[in-house]
């Protein structure tokens, strides 16, 4: 404010002085309560605001709802109160499409961590050692980031999709075994049904399989790739100098100088593949599984949704929690057995 | 080991890829490596000395000419075959394995009729860890020792093969000046213990001349001089030679010579017989010196340092070509600093001439 002063015409300069003397009274007040202090308090002020709100908020909600029974958000709003309890845990633990739903996200992650971590890991040791190209396949293989995992799962779901109508005439009923089915075919696979009604539970988890890898692909190659670009060249000179197979020197060298990154992938990908919805949605739709097989497929996230769209909040509650149990052990032993393991 | 380099050049393409061109780091070296000796490939940056050492090693290969371990030409041998020791110059050693883990990486990688059992790894680590003097830290990770004990364990895990050739980029330049003194010690030590023709890189002439066998002295990819280090000292081929050799460095003045006697200035100071009359460069070493009340060698006293066994007289000539002349002195000899002129004669065999042009040596008789 002091700044101002040349700057302003004459005649306001009773109110100038009005706001000199505010100043000078401010600047002592900051002083006394130690503004220094403060002034990072306030900086992050609009931040801890928005979390407070959006995240710590309704974090402590959702624990304050899942311990009450048979919460009902009307009768909340109209004043009702109820018992506290673990009655939600227990009705969540003993729903059978509750444990259909675990077992899912369960199978999920279980495979396809492992998998697109390898993959991953190998593709980026290739790119790392190629030159020319090297930046168009890393545009390549960065491209299913930033495109809509929805869109991607139809393109999957259209590609390994069986399409068959009746055509014209009854009798004229045409029939193609889908992309993926022809492709198999030239190796002498039979057709199989992989998402159409009828199909069986082990070729619906493939095909997820083959999607969340697929899709879980580019951020692992990203991290790998910037990992291994980030290794001193003279390891590899001397491996090479001590004439070390190439094998030796990806497990003795690469792999554990990339631990860090790999832990990290790993992590991310454990806690993401327990958060596994869109990528279910993307292909089946919200039946959350084949036709006439409504809900086969569904994941614990899906669960805690149709809770919600149930308005069964307390079960939503509860669920939610216990997902959240879920990845904070697994997180707990992926850091336990990364730090034995780990060279940082 | 002998080891022969054979008309060894090496061409980069140039940098800047819209001017084209080329750049050789390498021109035409020929010189044989005595077996079992240590040679300094020694000269200023970008002279090609360490891509000379990396074609030794095979990390690079050569864009012509030859070499030879012993008889056999290797020129075309990628380095894994080669059988060489190489110790990087920031070391390399593999951060995630223990000391002892890294010594024995080499061994573990040997297949076929030269695979060790697992005893006779550990006992051949520990006596090449012993010849380092490193065997008390074979449990710590390469971030737990310091940067001279870092140096020690590269230097054992290129040893531990048995290598034909060892070969150490810049080995002392990470290491400061007092564990460098007693780096090169060492290095001179195990050499000479393990009887393995060393090749090793350094721009520091101190260093190259105090330990090595013989020395090369490198500029622009070529090679300028090669032999003893006091020979070379000694006997410059040309100026670039006598000015990179030696601390404190060679004066250099503008000279000329007429009538078989030489001038600095106008001020006669040495006869040189047998040269033709011209201009030249007068390079003379800071103990070519010698105080002589009634000397024929004016310049204009700075000030003296005294370092105890010597003293160092800091004057000036304006026909210098640097604004201080430093020459070496006896401590016994008595300067009166408050004087304004300092008078020197010369020793003839410390003082260099140099064609202008060319920089090449001019042999004179006194």
């Amino acid at each position: 404010m002091a700044e101002n002063k040349e700057t302003k015409p004459k005649k306001e300069f009773s109110l100038r002085e009005k706001l000199d003397e505010f100043s000078a009274w401010f600047k002592k007040f900051l002083l006394k309560i130690k503004f220094d202090v403060w002034k990072g308090w306030l900086y992050l002020l609009p931040c801890i605001g928005l979390l407070l709100v959006f995240t710590v908020w309704p974090i402590i909600n959702t624990v304050r709802i899942s311990f009450l029974e048979g919460y009902d958000s009307l009768g909340a709003i109209g004043g009702a109160t109820f018992n506290v309890g673990v009655g939600n845990f227990t009705r969540v633990i003993n729903a059978p499409r509750f444990l259909t739903c675990l077992k899912n996200t369960l199978i999920l992650c279980v495979l396809t961590v492992p998998i697109s971590t390898i993959l991953a890991l190998i593709i980026a040791v290739c790119l790392n050692a190629i030159k020319p190209l090297r930046r168009f396949l890393q545009t390549v293989f960065f491209l299913p980031y930033v495109t809509n995992s929805i869109a991607i799962g139809m393109v999957f779901a259209a590609m390994f999709k069986m399409v068959g109508s009746h055509f014209g005439t009854g009798n004229e009923y045409i029939q193609t075994a889908g992309i993926m089915n022809t492709i198999l075919g030239v190796f002498g696979v039979k057709p199989v049904n992989w998402i159409n009604e009828g199909s069986t539970y082990a070729a619906n988890i493939t095909v997820m399989v083959v999607y969340i890898v697929w899709n879980a692909l580019p951020f692992k190659i990203l991290i790998l790739l910037g990992g291994l670009q980030s290794v001193n060249k003279q390891y590899y000179e001397a491996a090479k100098i001590d004439s070390t197979p190439r094998w030796r020197v990806f497990l003795r060298i690469t792999v554990p100088l990339l631990s860090p990154m790999l832990v990290y992938v790993v992590i991310t990908g454990f806690i993401g593949g327990f958060k596994e919805y869109s990528s279910i949605v993307g292909i089946f739709g919200e039946g959350m599984g084949a036709p006439g097989a409504k809900g086969s497929l569904n994941t614990m996230v899906g669960y805690i949704y149709d809770a919600i769209s149930n308005t069964q909040y307390g079960i939503a509650s509860a669920a939610a929690l216990i997902l959240f149990a879920i990845i904070f052990v697994v997180t707990m032993i992926n850091l336990y057995v990364s730090k034995k393991k780990t060279h940082y | 080991m002998k080891v022969e380099l054979k008309n060894l050049t090496k061409i980069f393409p140039s940098r800047n890829k819209k001017a084209g061109g080329e750049v050789v780091a390498v021109n035409d070296f020929t010189y044989v490596i005595p077996d079992g000796k240590l040679v300094g490939l020694l000269g200023p940056s970008g002279c090609g000395k360490s891509t000379t050492l990396y074609m030794i090693s095979g990390l690079q290969q050569p864009t012509g000419g030859s070499i030879f371990f012993g008889d056999e030409d290797v020129t075309h041998l990628s380095a894994e075959n080669r059988g060489i020791g190489l110790v990087f110059q920031n070391y390399a050693l593999y951060p995630h394995l223990t000391v002892q883990q890294n010594i024995l990486f080499p061994l573990q990688n040997l297949r076929g009729k030269d695979r060790m059992t697992k005893q006779a790894m550990l006992d051949r680590a520990l006596e090449v860890a012993k010849l380092v003097q490193i065997d008390n830290l074979m449990d710590r990770k390469p971030n737990e020792l310091s940067g001279g004990q870092q140096q020690r364990v590269a230097i054992a895990r290129a040893l531990v093969k048995m290598p034909r050739v060892l070969l150490l980029d810049e080995p002392l330049s990470n290491l400061d000046a007092r564990l460098r003194l007693q780096t090169r010690e060492e290095i001179r030590r195990i050499q000479k213990e393990t009887g393995i023709t060393t090749v090793f890189v350094t721009h520091d002439q101190e260093e190259a001349m105090s330990i090595s066998d013989e020395i090369v002295v490198m500029k622009l990819g070529v090679v300028q001089q090669v032999g003893k280090p006091q020979e070379i000292y000694d006997n410059p081929v040309n100026l670039f030679v006598a000015k990179f050799l030696g601390t404190p460095p060679i004066n250099v003045f503008n000279g000329k010579v007429e009538g078989g006697k030489l001038y600095i200035g106008a001020e006669c100071v040495l006869t040189v017989k047998g040269v033709e009359d011209q201009e030249v460069t007068v390079a003379i070493r800071p103990e070519g010196f010698n105080l002589e009340e009634n000397g024929p060698f004016t310049c204009q006293l700075s000030n003296v340092e005294v370092m105890g066994r010597d003293v160092s007289v800091v004057s000036k000539n304006d026909a210098a070509d640097s604004p201080v002349i430093r020459s070496i002195v006896d401590a016994d000899n008595k300067i009166d600093v408050s004087k304004a002129e300092v008078k020197f004669s010369l020793k003839p065999h410390k003082v260099f001439l140099f064609n202008k042009e060319t920089e090449e040596r001019i042999y004179f008789e006194v």
